[in-house]
């Protein structure tokens, strides 16, 4: 792998993958690879950010991300703090500016964020000092899924640039489509969107991606298949008739994999439905590097706390 | 006492005048408009070159909030900001806590208003009880307390029943029913126009077509009842295009548009601050095409009208969440400059359209006593200084909100002064003019 | 530019210390060679070609990047970070004779960080140091074991080692 041209990324935060430029992502993979061998280690601790206190602040359920970053902050020796809040409280409770400017009052380094909202992060961004790091906002951004997605296919197929990629599932309502979208196509990967008309953003050929509603023609020769959660409520918003026949038409098979490219990786950021998106034979089939997904989380994040501990090169310079 | 206004370049399209003229006001009415008017025993205001003197603007959507909302408007502030923005009278939205849905609510608004002594106030009843969509208003008790059309803006009147029954009881009393035209269920819960930007920040659209259903509604349902049915803050092409179609049907139908609508698109959603609910209003900004087709309808006639939907907010309800923040900006006191700038100085249309659409046909949609210099008229006169620079400061504006996109905007176009019932009750203090 | 060390007394300096290395521990049993990154590795890897040239067995080399252990990692409020690099060691260290392989040695701390590195990755036996140069200026009290050349100089001077692997040819210069 050649090293990254850039040793620091050009933002304090990490809002989404559209501010990042392709050597920035570059950096924080090559950087991952250097964490991911810290979690190999008898002891799997080092002391890089003592002394910083990092802020896990979700506004969601969501114990596989908020696990990933927590293990990610512990073994950077961080000090953390995790603050769960149900939107339920939201509604009667102080506003997410107010929750922000009460946190900025314990001095924390960076505060990690999922929020329900589209633009929560940059909202947290523009009052704060910390560094505010997307751990999922509504339906923008999931940067670290899309950078942990993009390791482990660069550590399957060395290479990022070139790949057919198809992302078939729920695109509207997806945080890691839009995340994943940006991330491949500045890796010069070929990307194609694949789901129910009812499901696919408008303009979303203007993201620079082949879209379809034929699965076989988007998993055709495919060198990655991400399947994207299909949630249950969506049927009530009569998005598909149901369950049983959006899997008929679209989910993932080993029959429509045997279009596939022969050493295709089939991907799904969690939590999985069998038998929705995804056929459990799939799900658990050779080709899946589901689990490799979720150990790669842990370095990336590692990766992505470590590049911003710093402050920006920007900053600095100022 | 008389005043004279001497030597701008007066515009009245209701009178077909746009020339050199002197403009002669007896207490609150006007006297003349002619050349070489004699100056004995009158006040004489030197109107400068350049300058244009011309009915007092009209806008005929604004929410002054009062009663019930007061920490975000008033009708002392928000008629201070109309008079800064050049507005001699402004029409406003029942949508107030309560509602203007019965006499009283009315007659407070007006008395607040009088007491303000500012622009003159002209408020809109609901068209449903509470604007719930339910049992009509008591409309002819509205008219006669002093409302001058019907609507429950905010939402669109909720069933095509409803509308139909609203439009046919209004035009027993020759008042407008006014629409926000939108069809509820295809918008759900979008907060942003659906297209490139909404899809790529992650915020569930609105399209076009939801407003389009509405127009569609009402169209069809002015045909079949006759009355006058006027297009609240028309944003979209779809729009645009139904209102073209009644028009040559020959159907009874008026349309307004934004500021905010003819200058930005729903690229101000990323940039220059991206999730800036400031640039979150009901309908939403709209793709370039619907802007450009907006602007096709201000040059080409289609559009009658130019109104602000003016809605303050407070800042602490603007400071969350995008999908959390209420829908609407102010725009009493930018709406001129960005006349002026985009439309004017960018060569679409000519200084007389620009009247005729914020002071003529505002008068004439809500059959108002102004929007003319005629003899006789009350002596509502706004003087425009159309090449005087300005730079938005929102935390400068008269309006006791500040929730509007273009703070630090500078912007060709200017209000000089402003005059009610023969009354300066704003100047300019960058114009060289003084009254 | 004065060149202190050139190619050819590179070359020796290192056989010198492979042989002084089999000599202090009787052979390479057990030994593992763990350069510091970048120019450590260099070295390491040079000693294990050494150290199999005379005893004909084969020492384990690893790398380590000791970045994430600085002591001056979080001290600037705001700053880029140093780039981190992978860290190899793809054998067990526990029992080992650990011989930590650094370019110069000069105020301790790259040490320190390299020790605390390594106990992360198991209980070595022992740990020795070998540089080749030492520039004397110890903020720690950290020792070498084995030096390849001891070279007096002022703060104000800074030495530089050229490696052929990274630099395309072999000298120490001293600036
Ligand atoms: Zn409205």
């Amino acid at each position: 792998m050649t090293p990254a041209a850039i040793t620091a990324l050009r933002h304090k935060d990490l809002l989404g993958i559209a501010d990042l430029a392709a050597d920035e992502i570059s950096l924080v993979l090559d950087t991952a690879e250097a964490m991911k061998e810290i979690g190999s280690r008898p002891i799997k601790k080092v002391p890089a950010l003592r002394g910083k206190t990092i802020v896990n602040l979700f506004f969601e359920p969501s114990t596989r991300t908020r696990t990933s970053f927590e293990i990610a902050e512990k073994r950077l020796s961080a000090d953390t703090l995790n603050i769960a809040i149900s939107s339920s409280s939201v509604v009667k409770g102080e506003t997410l500016a107010d929750t922000a400017l009460n946190l900025e009052a314990m001095n924390p380094d960076m505060i990690v964020l999922r929020h329900s909202s589209s633009g929560a992060c940059h909202l947290l961004a523009r009052i704060c000092r910390s560094a505010i790091i997307n751990a999922g906002d509504g339906m923008h951004e999931h940067p670290t899924q899309a950078l942990l997605d993009a390791f482990t296919i660069r550590e399957r197929k060395k290479r990022l640039a070139g790949l057919k990629v198809a992302i078939v599932g729920d695109l509207l309502h997806s945080r890691v489509l839009r995340s994943n979208i940006h991330l491949l196509t500045k890796m010069g990967a070929e990307v194609w969107v694949c789901g129910p008309p009812t499901l696919i953003p408008t303009e979303i050929r203007r993201f620079g991606v082949r879209a379809t509603s034929v699965v076989e023609e988007a998993v055709r020769d495919a060198d990655v298949i991400m399947l994207l959660r299909i949630q249950l409520e969506r049927m009530e918003g009569a998005f598909f008739p149901s369950l049983r026949e959006y899997f008929n038409v679209f989910g993932m098979t080993e029959k429509r994999l045997e279009l596939a490219s022969p050493d295709v990786m089939i991907m799904h950021p969690g939590p999985m439905n069998r038998g929705v998106e995804i056929a459990s034979e799939v799900a658990d089939g050779p080709y899946s590097v589901i689990l490799d997904q979720v150990h790669n989380g842990v370095a990336v994040r590692m990766a992505v706390l470590y590049l911003l501990a710093g402050g920006s090169e920007h900053e600095a310079a100022a | 006492m008389k005043r004279l206004l001497k030597g701008g370049r007066v515009i009245d399209p209701g009178n077909g005048i746009d020339g050199m003229h002197d403009v002669l006001i007896d207490g609150d009415r006007i006297v003349r408009v002619g050349r070489d008017i004699p100056v004995e025993g009158v006040t004489v205001v030197e109107v400068p070159d350049g300058y244009v003197v011309c009915p007092g603007l009209i806008d005929i959507h604004v929410h002054l909030r009062e009663p019930g909302q007061e920490h975000k408007e008033t009708v002392a502030s928000g008629t201070a900001s109309a008079v800064a923005g050049g507005f001699t009278a402004v029409a406003c939205m029942p949508n107030t806590t309560p509602v203007n849905d019965n006499a009283n609510v009315t007659a407070y608004i007006l008395a607040k208003a009088a007491e303000a002594g500012l622009a003159r106030v002209y408020p809109i009843g609901a068209v449903s009880r509470g604007s719930k969509g339910e049992l009509l208003a008591d409309i002819a008790e509205l008219k006669a307390a002093g409302c001058v059309a019907i609507t429950d803006d905010g939402h669109p009147t909720a069933s095509a029943l409803l509308l139909r029954r609203a439009l046919e009881y209004a035009g027993m009393f020759g008042i407008p029913v006014i629409e926000h035209c939108e069809d509820q269920s295809l918008k759900g819960d979008g907060v942003a126009h659906e297209g490139f930007h909404a899809a790529s920040l992650g915020l569930r659209g609105i399209p076009g077509a939801c407003e389009a259903l509405g127009v569609e509604r009402g169209v069809l349902l002015a045909e079949l009842t006759g009355s006058h049915f006027h297009v609240a803050h028309m944003s979209a092409r779809a729009s645009l295009r139904a209102v073209r179609k009644a028009k040559e049907a020959g159907i009874r139908v008026t349309c307004e548009v934004t500021p905010h609508h003819f200058t930005l698109t729903d690229e101000s959603l990323l940039t220059p601050v991206a999730y800036d609910t400031n640039t979150k209003m009901n309908p939403p900004l709209r793709e370039a095409a619907d802007r450009d087709a907006i602007l096709g309808g201000i040059v080409d006639g289609s559009v009658d009208l130019i109104a602000t939907d003016h809605a303050p907010h407070h800042y602490d309800e603007k400071n969350v969440e995008f999908d959390r923040a209420p829908f609407g900006i102010v725009g009493l006191e930018t709406a001129v400059p960005l006349s002026l700038d985009r439309l004017v100085h960018s060569g679409l249309i000519r200084l007389p359209r620009l009247v005729e659409l914020m002071a003529t046909n505002p008068a004439r949609v809500l059959n108002l006593p102004g929007g003319t210099l005629s003899e006789g008229a009350p002596a509502d006169i706004t003087i425009l200084a159309p090449d005087l620079k300005v730079r938005i400061v929102a935390n400068a504006l008269r309006s006791r909100s500040k929730n509007m996109p273009f703070d630090g905007w500078e912007l060709r176009g200017s209000v000089a002064a402003t005059m009610v019932g023969g009354r300066p009750v704003f100047v300019n203090p960058e114009a060289s003019i003084r009254l | 530019m004065p060149v202190v060390m050139d190619a050819d007394r590179i070359g020796r300096t290192l056989t010198r210390i492979a042989h002084e290395i089999v000599e202090r521990n009787k052979g390479v049993e057990d030994l593992a060679l763990v350069g510091i990154r970048t120019r450590g590795v260099h070295i390491a890897r040079r000693l294990a070609r050494s150290l199999k040239e005379i005893t004909g067995d084969e020492v384990p080399t690893g790398a380590l990047d000791i970045t994430l252990y600085r002591d001056d990692l979080m001290r600037h409020a705001v700053g880029p970070q140093p780039l981190v690099r992978r860290t190899e060691i793809l054998f067990s260290i526990d029992d080992r004779k650990v011989l930590l392989v650094d370019d110069v040695l000069y105020t301790g701390r790259t040490t320190r960080a390299a020790l605390d590195a390594l106990i992360d990755f198991g209980r070595p036996r022992s740990i020795q140091l070998v540089v080749l140069v030492d520039r004397g200026h110890r903020e720690l009290p950290i020792k070498a074991d084995y030096v390849g050349k001891n070279l007096p100089t002022s703060p104000e001077e800074s030495i530089q080692v050229r490696l052929m692997e990274s630099d395309g040819q072999d000298e120490v210069v001293l600036q």
